[in-house]
């Protein structure tokens, strides 16, 4: 068997890897941490999914059911979603895909990755305590007056994370600005690069308001300073306002990094340059500004004014423009290139599907007469479960079967791959379609029992979360088993381009012997060689 | 038109509601496939290994193929949203003749009244064909009263009112559900909604022979000592109160104000916050001493005495 | 060649490139702190158009005697620290390290004025629930008014306290002839922090001692 080269995970010391500034190994932090995150959200799923199976639902309390969506929203938006391309992705490949040695700050790297850890142990002491029940939007004045539990421990968990991820971002926006190999100009970036840059930038500008919400929440829970409950002479409104701001442009964290991945395995998997590359690119940018405007699309019903109801809807129709785009442009790449079905692919396809689908039933809620039907229904559980999911997490999982040679120097098994993603299709569908139709019946968000009659709605929904399930486990299972007895490597398995790949996998500890220059633009991949009719004339 | 899958339309708005929601699933639908049928047909066609004209034509028209898919998008878009913004104001605005019932949230039930004196829990009895517009408060947390057949929902916020109107078109009975998290047992604050015939609506309003809202409110203006100084004979200058509703109000900030639902609720709970012009500012706030239920009858009983005119105002 | 003096961090492949990197980490972290700031002026300002009376009345018990020398200090401290990195850059160790510690005293001044005037309004009765009696109307919008001078003004004023601290950090090493021209960068990073400090009092100032016209 041949020997690996010296590369970055020669050092197995425990030290090395807590008190590691590398990048590469951060982002496999990063990994470790919010696996065991999604694992405690998802098993808070299955609990809620399993309760739901029947109209009285007997498997827990109320208040149990109550606190399971909290922790399952709490955990998942903030310990999974927000972290997951950008601080396990983004921090192991932006480097090495600009052709740079580290980021620009590699000990504030390693401070958010504490950060975030501190943050999502002091959520987890408030649940252990007793847990909380106010959804993960902490809508005031329950959550500042009338919630028994641990809010304000949960509450300082997520601003702790939250410090984390602002680091996050600004260290990605100095490197992509600073960092540059000689050559790589803005316009010859991989768009997995702009699609960070963009989500960096709504990292730094909303994350400090989210962090100002959570301080006045505790400042009123804790002094009885009367900002959001009428009783002490606040507005519950302005809370909405408040957290929406930095919510909505978070929900916007949680997919751009994904489209960055999608461009990336559909040039690669296709052989082609991507069609429309500035659109692309600038799409990004357009989604991250727009969508600080659109927050009040939230709000509809809440009391807001009619007239800033009309602009938030008009506001939130424009910012799926940008999304649309995309979506067109990836199909057309795909025209007359060079398709494999290999896993990463596969994701991909998977994406463009169902990302479609979520985006297009975004434009139901943010039509305003509509929304008024659908706003807190299982419509709007449906929606944002086949973005975040349908689109962030296989994605996610795309990335990380594509990027894992490089990451690990090994590969994981090919035909259980594509397996796993078809049984994630297929299970996702069946989960969360039906919700679509609930919804539209009128069945309400955070309902521990519902009217009989929405049942086989419900029952179905549990079925696909069980198939769902056995595709979250089988990646989780064959990348463990690809550790140990997975095929070697070799630096650039799937023959793409990108500088990423023209390093050793695993790369070495500073990523490249040289720095490379860059002389192409992206994706730019030869033509297939079967296809030359004639032979291409010669250039000087 | 009643499958199964579909709720019933049960008010005027329900059906372009749904006109709405059907469209924009064809739309939707329609889309899907210019995505998916092309995304498919070239995952076959261009598969690895299979010889086929890769060949690409130079990129001449890429420009006016990006701005083609980016301008008919936002032309559709800017198409909905003007369509439902129309539809929106339409039902956001209550329709002149709307009887009007007072709705109070609380954890975890919801109290109605009419004006004619009817007072239920959890349910609301109201006659088809007739507007019908809710005045809703909470007692305490964010609640949202919610008639998936009238396709209608409004958040009910403590401290403020809120309002939601429709016409129901349709007998028979509708479920009722908080859709607004409010704590513990949000699932079960439900109920139902009947709505009858106008003629067995009368019939039930008349039963028990309640006290009609506006007469409890006068009530309670005497035994909450409202009258002590804001009736005739007092003799503290406080602000009449016949003819004020419905009508501005100058305030010693010398700005005018309408004296309308809100109006009246601040000056009884935070009497400090509007003095009226010419007044001072002695009257005692009964924040935490009166009902919510009970400042609607009260509102109700200062409506009734909206057409009586006390000298000095301006209409 | 690799480059020998001074030696930059590992990640980067010139000075001047650290340099970069660093000056565009404060200016993106100082946009943050905007942010931060921001919302809660939003908050002030959303209480200011709500509640302007209770505001303005709360506005008048704060001393302009405390917060106007305050703002004098905070501004000739901008004035020794942008001496101080002009200082640094050509070179002159003594002068350098002289003004920093100059602004440093005028952060520590800033704040000995602010302790006084917070022993002040605790015991006029201002502090929110802990010590806290209004007399007029609505006083639970006066609280407001105080919990968010409090938090505004405290919050800044830890900031104050992290910039003195780093300041006396760089003198130390000014002095001790770390900071040569090539690394004067470090003194104007903190120096952008520092003008970020003063600027945020610029606008608490008048938005909160300056309500109505006095």
């Amino acid at each position: 068997m041949k020997e690996t080269p010296p590369n970055y995970l020669d050092e197995h010391s425990v030290s090395s890897w807590l008190l590691t500034t590398d990048h590469k190994r951060i982002g496999i932090l990063y990994l470790l941490s919010i696996v065991v995150y999604f694992a405690i959200a998802a098993v808070a799923a299955a609990l809620m999914r399993i309760n739901l199976l029947t109209p009285q639902g007997d498997l827990v309390l109320p208040e149990t059911y109550n606190k399971l969506f909290t922790l399952h929203g709490v955990m998942m938006v903030w310990f999974f979603l927000i972290p997951s391309i950008p601080a396990v992705l983004g921090n192991f490949v932006i480097p090495m895909m600009i052709g740079a040695r580290d980021v620009a700050f590699p000990k504030l790297n390693l401070l958010s990755w504490y950060l975030f850890n501190i943050g999502g142990l002091c959520a987890l002491y408030a649940v252990i305590c007793g847990g909380v029940d106010t959804g993960w939007t902490f809508y005031t004045p329950y959550s500042t007056t009338y919630a028994n539990g641990h809010v304000v421990t949960m509450i300082m968990g997520v601003f702790i994370a939250g410090f984390g991820s602002i680091l996050t971002g600004l260290n990605f926006l100095i490197t992509i600005h600073k960092m540059r190999a000689p050559g790589m100009t803005w316009f010859r970036l991989p768009l997995f690069i702009w699609s960070l840059y963009s989500t960096s930038v709504i990292l730094v500008l909303a994350t400090p308001v989210l962090a100002i919400t959570l301080l006045a929440i505790a400042v009123e829970r804790l002094w009885g300073v009367g900002i959001f409950d009428p009783n002490l002479g606040g507005d519950p409104v302005l809370f909405q306002h408040m957290f929406w701001f930095y919510s909505h442009p978070a929900v916007y964290i949680m997919i751009l990094p994904g489209m960055g991945v999608v461009s990336e395995l559909i040039t690669c998997f296709s052989r082609k340059r991507i069609f429309g590359y500035h659109f692309v690119a600038f799409s990004s940018l357009a989604i991250a500004v727009v969508g600080f405007m659109v927050w009040g699309h939230h709000m509809f019903v809440s009391s807001q004014s009619i007239y800033a109801g009309m602009v938030f809807s008009v506001l939130s129709f424009i910012v799926a423009v940008p999304s649309a785009i995309k979506i067109f442009n990836w199909t057309a790449t795909l025209y007359k290139g060079s398709i494999s079905y290999d896993t990463p692919m596969l994701y991909a396809f998977g994406f463009i599907g169902l990302f479609t689908i979520g985006g297009l039933t975004g434009l139901f809620l943010a039509a305003i007469a509509v929304d008024v039907h659908l706003h807190d229904t299982y419509f709007v559980i449906a929606h944002f479960h086949y973005i975040m999911v349908g689109g962030m997490v296989l994605s996610f999982m795309g990335g990380l079967h594509y990027w894992w040679p490089k990451i690990t120097g090994r590969m994981y098994p090919e035909a259980i791959g594509r397996t796993a993603a078809i049984v994630t299709f297929i299970g996702f569908n069946l989960t969360f379609f039906p919700q679509f139709l609930l919804g539209y019946l009128g069945q309400p968000r955070r309902y521990h029992a519902y009217p009989p009659e929405f049942q086989v709605f419900h029952v179905l929904s549990t079925a696909g979360a069980s198939i769902l399930g056995i595709g979250y486990l089988l990646p989780l299972l064959y990348f463990l088993w690809s550790l140990k007895f997975g095929a070697r490597a070799p630096a650039n398995p799937w023959n793409a381009t990108g500088l990423e790949w023209e390093t050793a996998s695993p790369p070495p500890r500073d990523n490249f012997e040289e720095i490379p220059i860059v002389t192409e633009d992206p994706y730019s991949y030869p033509p297939e060689p079967e296809e030359e009719a004639k032979p291409e004339p010669q250039h000087a | 038109m009643n499958f199964h899958l579909l709720p019933p339309e049960a008010s005027a708005v329900a059906r372009e509601s749904d006109w709405m929601f059907w469209s924009l699933t064809a739309l939707s639908l329609l889309i899907c496939g210019l995505v998916f049928l092309p995304l498919c047909w070239f995952a076959i066609k261009y598969r690895r290994g299979r010889k086929v004209d890769r060949k690409l034509t130079a990129e001449v028209a890429m420009w006016k193929i990006e701005v083609t898919w980016t301008v008919i998008p936002f032309v559709i878009a800017m198409g909905l949203f003007t369509w439902s913004a129309d539809a929106f104001f339409r039902m956001e605005t209550p329709p002149p003749g709307a009887i009007e019932i007072n709705v109070v949230g609380k954890q975890w039930m919801w109290k109605l009244q009419h004006a004619e004196g009817a007072r239920e829990i959890n349910e609301l009895h109201i006659p088809r064909g007739v507007p019908v517009k809710l005045t809703m408060i909470s007692q305490d947390v964010i609640h949202d009263f919610f008639v998936p057949a009238f396709r209608m929902k409004q958040d009910v916020v403590p401290g403020r009112y809120t309002t939601e109107c429709f016409t129901p078109i349709k007998t028979g009975r509708y479920h009722l559900f908080c859709a607004q998290y409010c704590g513990t047992t949000h699932a079960a604050m439900i109920g139902w909604v009947y709505v009858m015939e106008p003629q067995d609506y009368r019939r039930w309003l008349q039963q028990g022979s309640p006290e009609p809202l506006a007469a409890r409110g006068e009530a309670l203006f005497h035994t909450l000592g409202c009258s002590g100084c804001h009736g005739a004979s007092s003799k503290i200058h406080a602000p009449p109160i016949e003819g004020v509703y419905g009508h501005l109000v100058p305030l010693e900030t010398k700005e005018f104000v309408m004296a309308d639902d809100k109006y009246i609720r601040d000056s009884i709970v935070l009497p400090a916050s509007q003095i009226v012009a010419g007044y001072q500012n002695l009257m005692p706030s009964f924040k935490g001493r009166i009902s919510e239920e009970d400042l609607m009858a009260l509102t109700a009983y200062i409506k009734s005495i909206a057409d009586q005119t006390p000298e000095g105002y301006p209409k | 060649m690799p480059d020998h003096s001074p030696v930059h961090a590992h990640q980067f492949e010139t000075l001047e490139q650290q340099h970069d990197a660093d000056t565009m980490g404060m200016w993106t972290f100082l946009a943050t702190e905007v942010l931060f700031f921001g919302g809660l002026i939003m908050c002030y300002t959303f209480g200011r158009f709500s509640y302007p009376q209770a505001f303005e009345a709360a506005s008048h018990r704060l001393y302009v005697g405390y917060g106007g020398p305050n703002t004098a200090i905070l501004l000739c401290s901008s004035f020794t620290m942008a001496l101080a990195a002009r200082a640094a850059q050509l070179g002159r160790k003594r002068k350098a390290t002289a003004l920093l510690i100059l602004t440093a005293l005028f952060g520590v001044g800033f704040l000995i004025v602010k302790g006084f005037e917070y022993h002040t309004d605790y015991l006029e009765e201002l502090v929110p629930r802990f010590r806290f009696h209004w007399d007029g109307p609505e006083a639970a919008h006066a609280e407001l008014f105080f919990w968010l001078y409090f938090v505004l003004t405290g919050l800044h004023a830890m900031h104050v306290t992290i910039g003195v601290v780093i300041l006396m950090i760089v003198a130390v090493l000014s002095w001790r002839g770390r900071i040569t021209a090539e690394k004067y960068v470090t003194v104007e990073i903190i120096g952008l922090y520092w003008h970020f400090v003063d600027i945020v009092w610029v606008f608490l100032f008048p938005l909160l001692y300056l309500i109505g016209h006095r």
